[in-house]
């Protein structure tokens, strides 16, 4: 059986298939029991920020907090890529000094957005 | 029949509070009752003034495992609400002299315990006895909580399976925030792992989560593997700690988790499939 095993090392058990699923479902759960309280909140005050100038979705920004070492760390990820800029009305953008961004034509790319 | 503690400390002795360990596993079914009396009378065998208690109003069942069913007088919520004194409810074991039986309410429910009530009890426990062991019932109900609160260590009894393995990582989680030691930024409570009705056989066939794997995902350390044993339900049929059946691999089992439990180190056994002798292949006793 050894043997076996050296010679079809992947051999999907039933067992290999109840470590995998474990693994994965308490990575989530362990991840959700730990979050604080108010990530959903900062989440969404976030969202409300950036929304006023650029464009984006809520499926489009995701706040994490994790560990790297013996730091705690808090992980925002926006993605941008392809958002458009928030027309500039009576919002943060809209007061003039914000000229440079309100100088993009709405329905443009915003600038930092890589050529694809 | 009133019992009499007799374990109290000799005048003089250097006052040390006896230790709270709770068996607990959030799933039901995986032995902790089981587990309970085995690990109590095993240290209790080992020479430590020991009292199992049953945490499982309502539903009790420790007094059946440990044989002393026709014994009980007073019960646990009685002590806890006054009615009767702790050396009237506590059951000597008639096997083992420093090991005292405490059982629960069968008509009550779990609201009956009462946190300060439980507190003020094993605290007038922790000054007779070296080991209180809980025996928590399932789940993570008001019964499960109390019995987790107070714990100075925990031994969480896991089956090589799915569900108990992901209950016991929410136990894990619990004990790590929702316990007296949590709450007051004491040490933490000592988890220990307790993999029980383990089958080394089905293991080599790769039916069944390995004990390498189950350690890995819950990441505490491992204090016993418990091979799945028939001497377990003949323990609980004649109502002995199976630790008292010295021909039991389960026994000796547990009896080597204890001593690790008591700072030892013990290689682990019975994680072999068993050798089928010629005779026992033909006649077919397992």
């Amino acid at each position: 059986m050894r043997l076996l095993n050296l010679l079809f090392p992947e051999r999907r058990t039933s067992a290999v298939i109840a470590r995998e699923r474990l693994k994965i479902v308490l990575a989530h759960e362990r991840a959700s029991r730990e979050a604080p309280d108010f990530l959903p909140v900062l989440q969404k005050e976030l969202l409300d920020v950036i929304g006023r100038y650029v464009e984006i979705r809520s499926d489009m920004i995701r706040v994490n907090l994790g560990r790297s070492g013996d730091t705690s760390l808090l992980e925002i990820n926006v993605e941008i890529d392809g958002a458009k800029v928030t027309p500039a009305k009576n919002g943060a953008a809209g007061d003039g000094k914000a000229a440079g961004t309100a100088r993009i034509d709405t329905g443009a790319t915003a600038p930092w957005v890589k050529p694809r | 029949m009133a019992v009499r503690v007799m374990v109290r400390r000799r005048k003089g002795e250097v006052f040390l509070a006896g230790k709270v360990i709770v068996l607990t596993s959030g799933k039901g079914g995986v032995g902790k009752t089981t587990s309970a009396a085995a690990i109590a009378a095993g240290l209790a065998l080992r020479g430590h003034r020991t009292v199992v208690i049953d945490f499982d109003v309502g539903l009790r069942n420790l007094d059946l495992i440990m044989g002393c069913e026709r014994r009980v007088v007073f019960d646990f919520i009685n002590v806890i609400n006054g009615d009767a004194k702790l050396n009237q409810a506590l059951i000597k074991d008639k096997r083992n002299d420093l090991l005292y039986i405490f059982p629960t309410s069968q008509t009550r429910d779990k609201d009956a315990l009462k946190r300060d009530g439980v507190e003020r009890v094993l605290e007038e426990l922790k000054e007779s006895f070296d080991y209180i062991v809980c025996d928590s019932p399932a789940g993570i109900e008001h019964g499960a909580l109390t019995a987790m609160y107070f714990a100075d260590s925990a031994i969480i009894v896991t089956n090589p399976e799915v569900s108990s393995v992901r209950d016991s990582d929410r136990i894990i989680g619990l004990l790590a925030s929702k316990s007296r030691r949590a709450e007051f930024n004491l040490e933490p409570v000592a988890v220990h792992l307790l993999l029980s009705r383990y089958s080394p056989e089905r293991v080599r066939k790769g039916e069944m989560l390995a004990v390498e794997d189950v350690k890995e995902i819950l990441s505490i350390p491992l204090l016993g593997v418990i091979p799945e044993s028939e001497s377990v339900l003949k323990a609980s049929n004649t109502g002995t700690p199976v630790v008292f059946d010295e021909e039991s691999p389960a026994g000796r089992a547990y009896l080597d988790a204890v001593a690790r439990f008591l700072g030892e180190q013990r290689e682990l056994r019975f994680l072999q499939p068993e050798r089928r002798s010629l005779f026992r292949a033909l006649f077919g006793r397992a």
